[in-house]
């Protein structure tokens, strides 16, 4: 059983609970070779339920992504068997390829191969908006 | 990224450089020799993925007028984009051409996407119902030649307030100036949307007020900016019969409006203004096509970095 075991490896916690399997998506964990666990809904004391992603395996992270998904989460990195470092991901300035525009007259609908990139252009209220039509990400 | 200045939102631009482009035109109207020359040798391409004959030849005008000369296609069937090339390759491919672009898109963000991938200024010249920087600067330099100033006015803005770009555009520009109240003129339907609301106008604690009524709101108005108000805009073809008439612009209506006012509108009409307000010499609409030609020499000026 990986969890609780990790020697090198990756411990993503703090995730609002119900979006571990929409990080997991994210971050295409599906496409590792290494063991990766999901646990759902364990006990949070700030918020009563969480998700946490444990990879066995030091990879690299897209940060940004973390940080729009929810400032919150945290990450752990294990070496040894020991937390050698603990991460806050920050929300980013912009957001490339992840989320995508839901405008249906933006450029991004009709050329398929454009990046679609969206801009913080409210920290507080967590606003992103496409930079090509200013739409505002769900 | 390189530094090229591009204009495909007129949020991009800082007061002082709107000044500066204002200025610019007002000397090119008063000393139009000195320009004459300016653009020799530099080549202006009109890209117009949609007809809109009256913004490209304004554009086209203001390059000739520069001394430049102009290349460029209108309507998407007649260019490469029918074959399918993207916007990012044609504004490669026109920057081995030309100098400077404008473009004319019916989908929003096509310009950005022209200015991520082009070598030379792109000016947005209108993409769907998203920006249209140039008419915003027409509009400015209208309101500053008819009044002589950009502050202290109260400015009314009648008709489909909902979806007209260049009525956002507007409030969002004026309102950067000090002493500028808006009476906001439209059916119920029609009101301006939430962002606008919340994020120009009350953000930044600019007074204004919503009536339904342009006779009642007349006599307060320095200027009245008039849009269209169309049929597909309303759910029902009753609503669209009451109140259609309240919203067309005719002599009587101007009984109680100031002396001083200014009536602009971006063009073109259809009935909005019946064609007797054209002899008033509040109406300044046809003076305002003229504005747009030479705040658009203005601009090419700016980007080109020709002094
Ligand atoms: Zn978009």
């Amino acid at each position: 059983m990986l969890i609780g075991t990790i020697v090198d490896g990756i411990v993503i916690d703090h995730i609002p609970a119900g979006r571990g399997m929409e990080l997991y998506k994210y971050l295409e964990l599906d496409k590792l070779s290494c063991e990766v666990a999901l646990i759902k809904n364990a006990p949070s004391e700030k918020r009563g339920k969480k998700d946490i992603l444990k990879i066995n395996d030091i990879i690299d992270l897209n940060f940004d992504l973390l940080g729009y998904v929810d400032p919150g989460i945290t990450v752990d990195i294990i070496r040894g068997g020991k937390r050698v470092e603990k991460l806050h991901p920050e929300l980013p300035e912009v957001i490339r390829g992840v989320i995508h525009c839901k405008n249906p007259r933006c450029i991004t609908q009709v050329e398929q191969e454009l990046e679609h990139v969206f801009r913080l252009t409210d920290r507080e209220k967590k606003v992103y908006r496409c930079i090509y039509c200013d739409t505002r990400a769900k | 990224m390189s530094d090229i200045r591009h204009l495909i939102d007129i949020s991009t631009l800082t007061v002082e450089e709107i000044d500066a482009l204002i200025k610019t035109a007002l000397d090119i109207i008063e000393n139009p020799a000195k320009y004459s020359e300016k653009c020799r040798g530099k080549k202006l391409a009109t890209l117009f993925y949609e007809p809109s004959t009256r913004t490209r030849l304004s554009f086209e005008s203001a390059m000739l007028e520069l001394g430049g000369s102009v290349i460029g296609f209108s309507e998407a069937q007649s260019s490469s984009a029918s074959k399918g090339e993207s916007v990012a390759d044609t504004a490669k491919v026109i920057s081995c051409f030309a100098d400077i672009i404008a473009m004319r898109h019916p989908l929003e963000g096509a310009p950005m996407v022209a200015a991520l991938n082009a070598s030379i200024p792109v000016i947005n010249a209108g993409d769907g119902g998203h920006n249209h920087p140039t008419q915003t600067l027409t509009d400015l330099l209208t309101i500053y030649r008819e009044k002589g100033r950009l502050g202290h006015m109260t400015v009314g803005c009648c008709g489909d307030l909902k979806f007209g770009r260049t009525v956002h555009s507007l409030i969002a520009a004026m309102s950067r100036y000090e002493g500028v109240d808006f009476v906001l003129i439209s059916p119920e339907e029609l009101r301006v949307p939430e962002n606008v609301r919340n994020d120009i106008l009350k953000a930044n604690n600019i007074p204004y007020r919503e009536t339904e009524s342009l006779l009642e709101a007349m006599p307060d108005l320095d200027i009245l900016y008039m849009t269209r108000v169309q049929r597909e805009r309303f759910i029902s073809e009753a609503d669209y019969v009451r109140l259609k008439d309240t919203y067309i612009m005719t002599p009587d209506k101007l009984m109680d409006a100031k002396e001083t006012l200014s009536i602009l509108h971006p063009l073109p009409r259809v009935n909005e203004i019946s064609v007797a307000v054209d002899k008033d010499p509040r109406a300044c609409y046809f003076r305002q096509v003229l504005n747009g030609k030479y705040i658009r020499m203005a601009l090419i000026l700016m980007l080109l970095g020709v002094k």
